[in-house]
């Protein structure tokens, strides 16, 4: 009788541990970005840092300045959300209102399965796809203009179709089970006053699981803020004002590409990018809880 | 009239978008399997690429994936399946829960960059580890938790409650009751989450590239295959990366590639399999 209670009790405090430990990674990321990511700004003076344009870290006069790369990562980002949304919800309400069963579920499939396609292979089609397309298309526009640097197709348009299409599945997901959820009643209602399928879809449907695709647009935000070797790969590497047709550095590809071979001051910057990204997307968790409290009400 | 124009045209749309989402996945698996069949062969498996030998091959790095897919899983399912109980079956405090739930929903929204910048120094520099599969095991523990947690727990909630006070009703402990009933009638769900965190594991190459870093060599004794843990090991992603970029060997990418998604497709046909045989179990009870 007495084992067995010993036995329970080591029993609680094992799936106790188990459960913290959840607490304590993040606990411990957090930590390590702030000790890691604040000397930068200390040793460069924040608004240097944050503000000014020009990096070049391996140079006699080196100079730190990440704006460039801040922009880029939130203009691709909103970019590859602006395209995502309509047809993202636009296959959604393919599979959740429209599609016979069968039919409905070969869509979903193949959704779920671009969202299990691993980046690499995003970023490896990017570059023997797209590039090659952009780079034709980059050809036609800037032929007569001297001033334009050609990268080979390398840039921001490219990474904002492979994070469309990377982000694309997240929001599909979402909609599709927060259109589900809207009730029958609602339909009927609608097509019993006279309005069409598509009238009530888009006037009763959608408004009223609004709060449920909002959270897959948040989602689909920290996805593509997140993302690093297909955009890596595919948007060139060089710091610039993210204008369609030039390469870029956004926070993510900024960390992939240096941080092996940084060191010093150089890799001090390098953890303030990463602190930036990680408040970016701790800032994106709390719209996202804030946007789900709301959906629950 | 108008109307339906408008809803002619709105429905066109909805057809358009949905065509090019199938379309885009048909072109990639086509795509891939077409560039990448010439290059997949035994030997390509097999062997490993050496300049001296003239070798190509993906096999040290096939071995590297395994390696890091049971080491990781070996870690991060216990811990998963336990918080899992702790959070279903066991706390009280409402609060702790929560803070429980809301570390693991932001855990689960960290990208992997940060899991690799996190563990290469955490795990490499700090723990002294350096670059080494055992480095890329603590840091993917870290990011499939949440997943097993998730899958854990809305499995458990499935299980009847009447199990519950049905076996401790007849005596049984606590520890007894989840090891003997709670944990087998939730072991589809449990299993799902798992398969998913394998695909996962699969399809990373952030945190690794930074935390196991990139060897393709395979190890030749026994006596290499245990010490592998510490040394540095790249994963088909990793060396796909690799070969995509600095090396432009775009034929190991395809090849590469195509072995990833053949996995994937698997892994997909996997979870579809078994939540299907999970809905059929629920539907009886």
């Amino acid at each position: 009788m007495k084992t067995k209670a010993i036995i329970e009790k080591i029993a609680h405090i094992i799936f106790l541990i188990s459960a913290v430990v959840a607490i304590f990674a993040v606990g411990a990321i957090t930590i390590f970005m702030f000790i890691k990511g604040t000397p930068a700004f200390k040793s460069i003076g924040f608004l240097d840092l944050l503000f000014k344009s020009e990096w070049a870290p391996t140079a006699t006069n080196p100079t730190y300045g990440i704006a460039y790369i801040i922009l880029s990562s939130i203009v691709a980002t909103f970019s590859a959300i602006i395209i995502s949304i309509p047809i993202g919800l636009l296959t959604a309400v393919y599979i959740a209102e429209m599609a016979n069963n069968k039919l409905g579920e070969i869509v979903r499939t193949a959704v779920e399965l671009l969202a299990a396609i691993p980046s690499v292979i995003y970023g490896l089609l990017g570059i023997m796809i797209l590039n090659p397309l952009m780079y034709k298309l980059e050809r036609l526009i800037f032929i007569n203009n001297p001033n334009h640097q050609f990268t080979g197709g390398s840039n921001l348009l490219s990474a904002i179709i492979v994070l469309a299409l990377m982000i694309l599945p997240t929001i599909v997901s979402v909609s599709v089970s927060s259109l589900n959820a809207v009730s029958d009643k609602l339909r009927s209602a609608s097509l019993a006053l006279g309005a069409s399928k598509i009238q009530s879809i888009f006037s009763v449907v959608i408004p009223a699981a609004k709060s449920g695709i909002l959270t897959g647009a948040v989602l689909g935000i920290g996805r593509a803020l997140g993302e690093a070797m297909a955009i890596n790969m595919v948007a060139g590497g060089v710091v610039n004002f993210p204008l369609p047709f030039n390469s870029i550095r956004t926070l993510t590809t900024q960390l992939v590409s240096e941080i092996a071979y940084s060191s010093g001051l150089h890799r001090q910057v390098l953890f303030t990018v990463g602190l930036i990204l990680y408040l970016f997307i701790m800032f994106v968790n709390f719209c996202l809880l804030k946007v789900r409290k709301k959906e629950e009400d | 009239m108008k109307r339906k124009l408008i809803d002619n045209t709105v429905q066109a749309l909805i057809y358009l978008c949905t065509i090019l989402s199938v379309l885009i996945l048909a072109g990639i698996i086509i795509y891939i399997f077409v560039k990448g069949l010439p290059y997949v062969s035994l030997s390509f498996l097999t062997s490993v690429t050496s300049p001296l030998k003239g070798t190509k091959g993906i096999a040290g790095n096939i071995v590297n994936t395994l390696m890091i897919i049971i080491m990781t899983m070996l870690m991060a399912t216990p811990i998963g399946i336990g918080g899992a109980i702790y959070l279903n079956e066991y706390a009280s405090n409402k609060k702790l829960v929560g803070i429980i739930e809301y570390a693991t929903e932001t855990l689960s929204g960290i990208p992997s960059i940060i899991f690799g910048l996190f563990g290469m120094v955490f795990f490499n520099e700090t723990l002294g580890l350096g670059y080494s599969l055992l480095s890329g095991c603590f840091t993917l523990t870290l990011m499939v938790l949440p997943l097993l947690i998730r899958n854990t727990q809305e499995a458990l909630k499935t299980v009847p409650e009447s199990y519950r006070t049905g076996a401790i009703g007849l005596g049984s402990g606590k520890w007894h009751m989840i090891r003997t009933i709670l944990i087998p009638s939730a072991l589809p769900g449990i299993i799902t989450g798992a398969i998913l965190a394998v695909g996962r594991i699969v399809g990373e190459s952030a945190a690794l590239l930074f935390t196991a870093g990139s060897a393709k060599i395979l190890p030749k004794t026994l006596m290499g295959f245990l010490e592998k843990p510490f040394y540095s090991g790249g994963t088909l992603t990793v060396q796909m990366y690799l070969s995509a970029t600095s090396e432009a060997d775009f034929n190991t990418a395809f090849g590469i590639a195509l072995v990833l998604l053949i996995i994937v497709l698997l892994i997909n046909y996997a979870t579809k399999l078994l939540s299907k045989r999970f809905d059929v179990n629920r539907g009886t009870n």
